[in-house]
């Protein structure tokens, strides 16, 4: 891959030179009337030629901002790189985001011309259109149902092409010239992050970054100008716009577009990707799907299944990295591979997949297993926009469930005493725009990158995440406690729906547990066991028993790990309801109000510290009909075994 | 739809000359009058509704357009030429399609079958040549499957195009059973109740399919629905039929202040 891309600095130049080099491969495929139209990289290049002539023609030039709002397509990956090729910004933008949230960027970056997918989204722009007097100009992809939009900013992209493949033949040198005014330290890109808290901000990142930190990865992974994506993700998002523009730019690989977003799988399984990324709320959707099948076989293709997938689940992994199995686990593997695992493979659309990456969020050990375990190379990454995502990748062979690698080539990290990860990459970005309060409170005076996530390294010195710095706390000894860390772990098991953990500045850690009822139900009608409802259920002792085993699976876990072996959960209770927003428990989001139910529940948090057996509550619900009432029961506090730390153990 | 509401001027003025004419059309079996001196006329581009309550006379109103039944009284013309006793199969050569109350589509088939049956009347090769896919049959072939294709893609059922019709959702159902409709690119297309049964979001696609037919291809539609919120809403023009008259007839403005349509649908007390 990498023949001698040394001075090519910007995107447009890496174009050029895949069109000279590899004229004739495939840059881009979209699935048209239900048929792959390939455009190869010589297309793609006069088609970027000839766009950018059009918009330098209606007065884009250098620094100005180019917002691309749609999905993934090939003419609007095209507009991105030629607002690049002029020494403009492409601002790409959430296709699924209203109206509302499209204005701030458009003012924030005072956007002057705009290419939309098709109706929708020019319907949105015009929406916010008095509200952004600088949006000037605005192309659509797709003419269906604009026959009769008649307001001047609007121009079809086709009438674009048109204007600039004319002004190209009369004066082609123009674009040559902007194109070598290009340098690598020029902004290439902004992207909004979202903005939870507070306006979003547009993160710049110049071509320098991106294409550093895409080629450090693609080298890290054997790229090459074979491999194929399937560009699914939304275009917006900085993960899809390396892994379908940066990447393809600097390897000459070949991104698809899927025809529409329901006809992902199909596409997937008709262009069989080499290189793949999913968020785990995708893997795990395929994972159900699967499932739910696999519960209509008949008896005997179940336990086959079962087994097969018990036999993956031991050797799957090991085979995969190259670590030695007995003989006869590997013939047995083989077999699976034969009559399971393949065909499965190929219905996910996997059968070619060399490298997959999953991230985003914390993953789960026996989904992620699962993957991997079926022969997907699946791995875990860590970045984010304003690092040009890749920071830390698990090189093949050292994959590990709950981190996400050492660091990648050419990125330094380290720790704050309070133990936020800092970054110093060749990839960080440049700034916030128009927000230097905002750029030096993220990036401090040596260029370290302030990334507000909490983690240490494991002792092979890979890097794990384990909450927001915010969030972390420390034991009464002083060791680290990440309650979302072990509130994850806890939920996980499929048994338990939410989790509650105290230890912040106490002597160890406790618990307060949600059975996810339909799970604990399924559970229990196995056992025969009756029940009259959610709290009879969770009160029951049988419960707190698989409870109790599943809390100490996690204490087993902890135990491994230094770092943090201090916070294994000594005690734990049932809460006699399950906690809900409506009572202000839960985010609307399902995230955990921490500060709300320590208060809420100060009589319990005290039993759990006290070493009382049972506690009495009595408590005031709403109902969903908006009445009130009270529950009282007598919760039970139970132990969990915890475990030596592994290190401990070592020494002993 | 947003157009028709940016602009409605630019689509009405695409509405042309009178292409369908119903003239005093009486239907009656045996001593049940279905329908009793109706008169309407349904101009070109035009979408054109016909409501009223159950077993008005509608259903039976689209019977005698397409030829299914034929009315002991009146004349019926389409582009000024008058005809009498047409059967179905005449209706659809001269370009009137139509799609059903009771979907009539084949559930074993794909969708893409289905839709490709809809232009069985525009195919010229025999069926030898069809059955090996020789020569002009293949020729032929690729052009259909790309017609049928553009309307897959109209229809934004790329994801369903080889699955069986009968595994599909009802709403979807409906819309392949449109899709069969335009895969005869028809000039007058008949809607039996094409939001019956749906939820809300499936009838606003269909409403905006509707319209995108109506704009995109020109096509003149005459639909018929009980549901009188969402035909008002898409209708240049309403035809409203109670026990087999016709007791209003024009723009939606004006048949809703209708003081007879009020009353059909309101009840009145006698």
């Amino acid at each position: 891959m990498t023949e001698g891309l040394s001075g090519l600095d910007t995107f447009p130049k890496l174009l050029m030179h895949h069109a000279r080099v590899r004229g004739e491969l495939p840059a881009i495929r979209e699935k048209d009337l239900g048929i792959w139209q390939t455009w190869t990289w010589r297309q793609f290049a006069d088609e970027v030629r000839a766009l950018a002539c059009g918009l330098a023609a209606e007065g884009f030039k250098r620094g100005d901002h180019l917002a691309i709002v749609g999905d993934n397509r090939p003419r609007l990956y095209a507009a991105m790189c030629a607002s690049q090729a002029l020494g403009g910004v492409p601002v790409p933008m959430y296709q699924d985001a209203v109206a509302a949230e499209m204005a701030f960027p458009i003012q924030n970056a005072g956007i002057t011309h705009a290419v939309a997918e098709d109706q929708e989204q020019v319907d949105k722009l015009f929406e916010i259109l008095p509200k952004c007097p600088s949006l000037k100009h605005i192309y659509y992809d797709d003419p269906r149902g604009m026959r009769y939009y008649s307001q001047p900013e609007l121009t079809d992209y086709a009438k674009l092409l048109e204007i600039g493949r004319d002004s190209y033949r009369r004066d082609p040198a123009f674009l040559e010239t902007e194109i070598a005014k290009g340098a690598g330290a020029d902004p290439a890109a902004m992207f909004f992050t979202s903005g939870t808290t507070g306006v979003p901000k547009g993160v710049v990142l110049t071509h320098h970054a991106l294409i550093d930190r895409a080629l450090a990865a693609a080298e890290m992974e054997g790229l090459n100008d074979q491999d194929v994506v399937l560009a699914y993700l939304p275009p917006a998002w900085i993960g899809q716009n390396i892994f379908s523009y940066a990447q393809p730019f600097v390897t000459g690989y070949c991104i698809c577009c899927p025809e529409s977003a329901e006809t992902v799988m199909t596409d997937m399984r008709e262009i069989g990707p080499t290189y793949y990324f999913a968020p785990p709320r995708v893997l795990e959707a395929l994972l159900t799907q699967v499932s739910i099948r696999i519960q209509d076989l008949w008896w005997g293709g179940r336990k086959a299944y079962a087994f097969f997938t018990e036999l993956a689940n031991r050797v799957g992994g090991r085979i995969l990295d190259g670590k030695p199995v007995g003989l006869a686990d590997r013939l047995l593997y083989t077999l699976g591979d034969v009559f399971l695992y393949g065909p499965l493979r190929n219905v996910l659309g996997m059968s070619r997949v060399r490298v997959a990456y999953t991230a985003g969020e914390a993953i789960g050990p026996d989904l992620f297993r699962f993957y991997r375990s079926i022969g997907i190379n699946l791995k875990q990454l860590y970045g984010s926009t304003e690092t040009s995502v890749f920071v830390c990748i698990q090189p093949n062979g050292q994959v590990k469930a709950d981190t996400v690698g050492p660091a990648v080539k050419g990125v330094e990290l380290k720790f704050t005493p309070a133990r936020e990860l800092l970054i110093r990459s060749p990839g960080l970005f440049k700034e916030y725009y128009k927000n230097p309060q905002a750029t030096s409170e993220a990036k401090d005076a040596e260029g370290w990158f302030h990334t507000g996530d909490a983690g240490y390294f494991d002792p092979d010195g890979h890097l794990k995440i384990i909450d927001r710095v915010k969030d972390v706390g420390s034991l009464a000894d002083g060791t680290l406690f990440a309650p979302k860390y072990l509130e994850n772990k806890l939920k996980f098991f499929p048994y338990i729906k939410e989790a509650v953990t105290f230890g912040d500045r106490r002597d160890k850690v406790c618990a307060f547990i949600n059975i996810d009822m339909e799970a604990v139900g399924n559970w229990a009608e196995k056992r025969n066991l009756p029940y009259s409802g959610y709290t009879d259920l969770s009160l029951r002792d049988e419960v707190y028993e698989l409870i109790r085993e599943c809390i100490e699976k996690v204490n087993a876990d902890l135990a491994e790990e230094p770092e943090i072996a201090n916070s294994q959960i000594h005690r734990f209770l049932m809460l006699h309801k399950e906690l809900d927003a409506d009572d202000g428990e839960l985010t609307r989001t399902r995230k955990v109000r921490r500060g709300f139910i320590a208060e809420r529940y100060q009589g319990l948090i005290d039993a759990l510290y006290d070493g009382r057996q049972t506690v009495h509550v009595e408590a005031q619900v709403k109902y969903e009909d908006g009445r009130t009432g009270t529950i009282t029961a007598d919760l039970k506090i139970r132990d969990a075994k915890t475990f030596a730390p592994a290190a401990a153990k070592r020494a002993a | 739809m947003s157009e028709v509401a940016l602009h409605p001027q630019a689509r009405a003025h695409r509405i042309g000359e009178v292409v369908l004419s119903v003239d005093n059309v009486s239907l009656a079996f045996g001593g049940v009058r279905a329908l009793t001196e109706v008169s309407f006329d349904v101009r070109e581009h035009e979408v054109r509704a016909i409501i009223g309550p159950n077993g008005a006379g509608k259903s039976s109103m689209l019977n005698v357009i397409n030829g299914v039944y034929h009315p002991q009284q009146g004349t019926i013309r389409l582009q000024g030429v008058e005809f009498h006793d047409m059967d179905p199969h005449e209706a659809a050569r001269r370009g009137i399609a139509r799609t059903f109350q009771s979907l009539a589509l084949f559930k074993g088939m794909s969708v893409l079958d289905n839709i490709m049956t809809g232009r069985n009347l525009k195919m010229r090769s025999n069926l030898l040549l069809q059955a090996l896919r020789l020569g002009p049959a293949l020729a032929e072939e690729i052009v259909h499957r790309e017609a049928v294709e553009r309307i897959i893609d109209f229809l934004e059922i790329q994801a369903h195009r080889k699955t069986q019709v009968g595994r599909l959702p009802y709403g979807l159902q409906k819309r392949v059973d449109l899709g069969r409709a335009l895969a005869m690119e028809p000039s007058v297309l008949l809607l039996d109740e094409p939001m019956a049964g749906m939820n809300m979001e499936e009838k606003q696609d269909m409403c905006r399919f509707i319209l995108d037919v109506n704009d995109q291809f020109g096509t003149t539609i005459v639909l018929i629905e009980h549901d009188m919120g969402v035909v008002m809403d898409i209708s240049d023009r309403v035809v409203v039929l109670d026990y087999g008259r016709k007791i209003g007839d024009g723009t939606p403005d004006e048949v809703r202040a209708n003081q007879a349509v009020i009353d059909a649908y309101l009840g009145v007390s006698h």
